[in-house]
């Protein structure tokens, strides 16, 4: 093992520290729901742009930290981060766009 | 333990469970890291499935913090928050298990073992509540009722939900009573017959001018389900063919059925990996009391199953994000 044997205790809190407060913002603000987030924003509402950045700081937080991945070899770390990411990305765009599509076609053939 | 593991001593590229190693990655850690790819893959699968269907009904899929609205012991509307302590739960067992792998790092065994049963309450917990939530969502807590075309209607007063239980006063007429296979016909059951009965919940709303049918349809423009007035709901009314109390795999009380089969599916797919992991921990745990770890002079499989244990955590904060925020 190549990697230093200190204790990174600290940091360890520090990071759920972040963790934490993310998750209350989130918490309060799906709790609120202020109506000018909730209500507008490019594509869909404002407030989700803030949840979705929000959930990947805490993944990144988790990721890096916890499971050390900023510790691992450079192009280890790309192997995982970059097939993960992509392939990821991918299948929800085609999926979404999907869904979208069907929503378009479907929803002027239901009665509510 | 040398025996077991072979040590290249010659051969500085080869890769056969111990020495040299691509990426300076032992062989376990990799293997587990490329399961764990594997698995966010299989998650993410669910979860953009997830994403297809609802924006296929984007106008008419059930708003979360109204299905989620509960904490035990306490009476009244919290929508998110028992999540909420959910994910702490999940989170600080993170930690607890990121601080057992530091300590196994210094090689202290008596704090990497009091970290792992730290860690092992903390999943353990988290699965009782998981079950909490499940067993309050299959229950149901309004009651509504189900057109002959599958649409769900609800019932508000005052702009807020109301139970079926509060308003439908009249007496049941249709004098159903559920049939098992001790009685009637012998050896056929039959799926449970609901508290009330069409008729009965029809009679109690026209009965209460104060009831009013709420559909599926969302407004887009203020993101809230559409109260119908007395005379069109009376109209729908006319269409209902079942009352639903509760949700499953083939009716939600909450809206569309949709919402009810990703629910099961990928929180409970979610609820194996952490039970899975428990398991896998407690192993580990009794590991590391034996003093197996100490003797092999690394606290490896400490790490590696932190990383499953870690990745747990992960997908709970997506599935948080997409189920319950979004």
């Amino acid at each position: 093992m190549a990697q230093a044997h200190e204790s990174n205790t600290k940091r360890i809190w520090i990071v759920f520290g972040i963790l934490s407060v993310i998750t209350l913002v989130e918490v309060y603000l799906g709790i609120i729901k202020p109506e000018a987030l909730h209500l507008s924003g490019p594509g869909t509402s404002w407030l989700n742009w803030i949840f979705i950045i929000l959930t990947l700081a805490k993944a990144y937080g988790i990721a890096w930290v916890f499971m050390h991945l900023e510790g691992e070899n450079k192009w280890f770390r790309r192997s995982i981060v970059w097939s993960g990411v992509f392939l990821v990305s991918y299948l929800v765009t085609l999926l979404l766009i999907e869904g979208g599509y069907i929503f378009d076609t479907l929803s002027p053939l239901l009665r509510w | 333990m040398e025996a077991n593991i072979a040590v290249p001593t010659e051969e500085k590229g080869k890769w056969d469970g111990g020495g040299p190693k691509p990426f300076n990655a032992s062989y376990g850690k990799m293997m587990m890291w490329f399961f764990i790819l594997s698995d966010a893959l299989t998650f993410s699968g669910f979860l953009a499935a997830y994403g297809l269907t609802r924006f296929k009904f984007i106008n008419s899929w059930p708003i979360a913090d109204e299905v989620f609205t509960h904490v035990p012991f306490v009476h009244g509307d919290f929508p998110m928050i028992y999540v909420a302590i959910m994910t702490f739960i999940l989170i600080f067992s993170s930690v607890t298990m990121v601080l057992a792998v530091d300590a196994g790092h210094q090689m202290k065994k008596s704090k990497v073992t009091w970290y792992m049963f730290a860690t092992i309450l903390g999943g353990i917990i988290f699965v009782g509540s998981q079950a909490w939530e499940w067993n309050t969502f299959i229950n149901g807590t309004y009651g509504a009722v189900k057109t002959t075309e599958g649409k769900v209607l609800q019932f508000v007063k005052d702009g807020k939900q109301i139970s079926l239980a509060d308003f439908v006063t009249e007496p049941r007429t249709d004098g159903r009573i559920q049939h098992t296979r001790k009685n009637g016909l012998w050896f056929e059951g039959e799926g449970t017959v609901q508290n009330y009965s069409v008729a009965q919940v029809l009679k109690s709303y026209n009965a209460n001018p104060d009831i009013q049918v709420r559909t599926e349809f969302i407004d887009l423009d203020k993101k809230q389900k559409t109260i119908l007035s007395r005379e069109e709901g009376a109209l729908r009314l006319a269409e209902v063919k079942t009352v639903i109390e509760g949700a499953n795999l083939q009716a939600n009380e909450y809206g569309n059925t949709s919402f009810s089969d990703f629910f099961f599916f990928i929180t409970g797919f979610h609820g194996f990996h952490v039970v899975s992991g428990i398991v896998i921990n407690i192993i580990i745990f009794f590991n590391v009391i034996l003093g197996t770890y100490e003797k092999r002079g690394n606290y490896e499989m400490v790490e590696k199953v932190g990383l499953y244990w870690h990745f747990v955590d992960l997908v709970w904060v997506f599935v948080f994000t997409f189920f319950y925020l979004v």
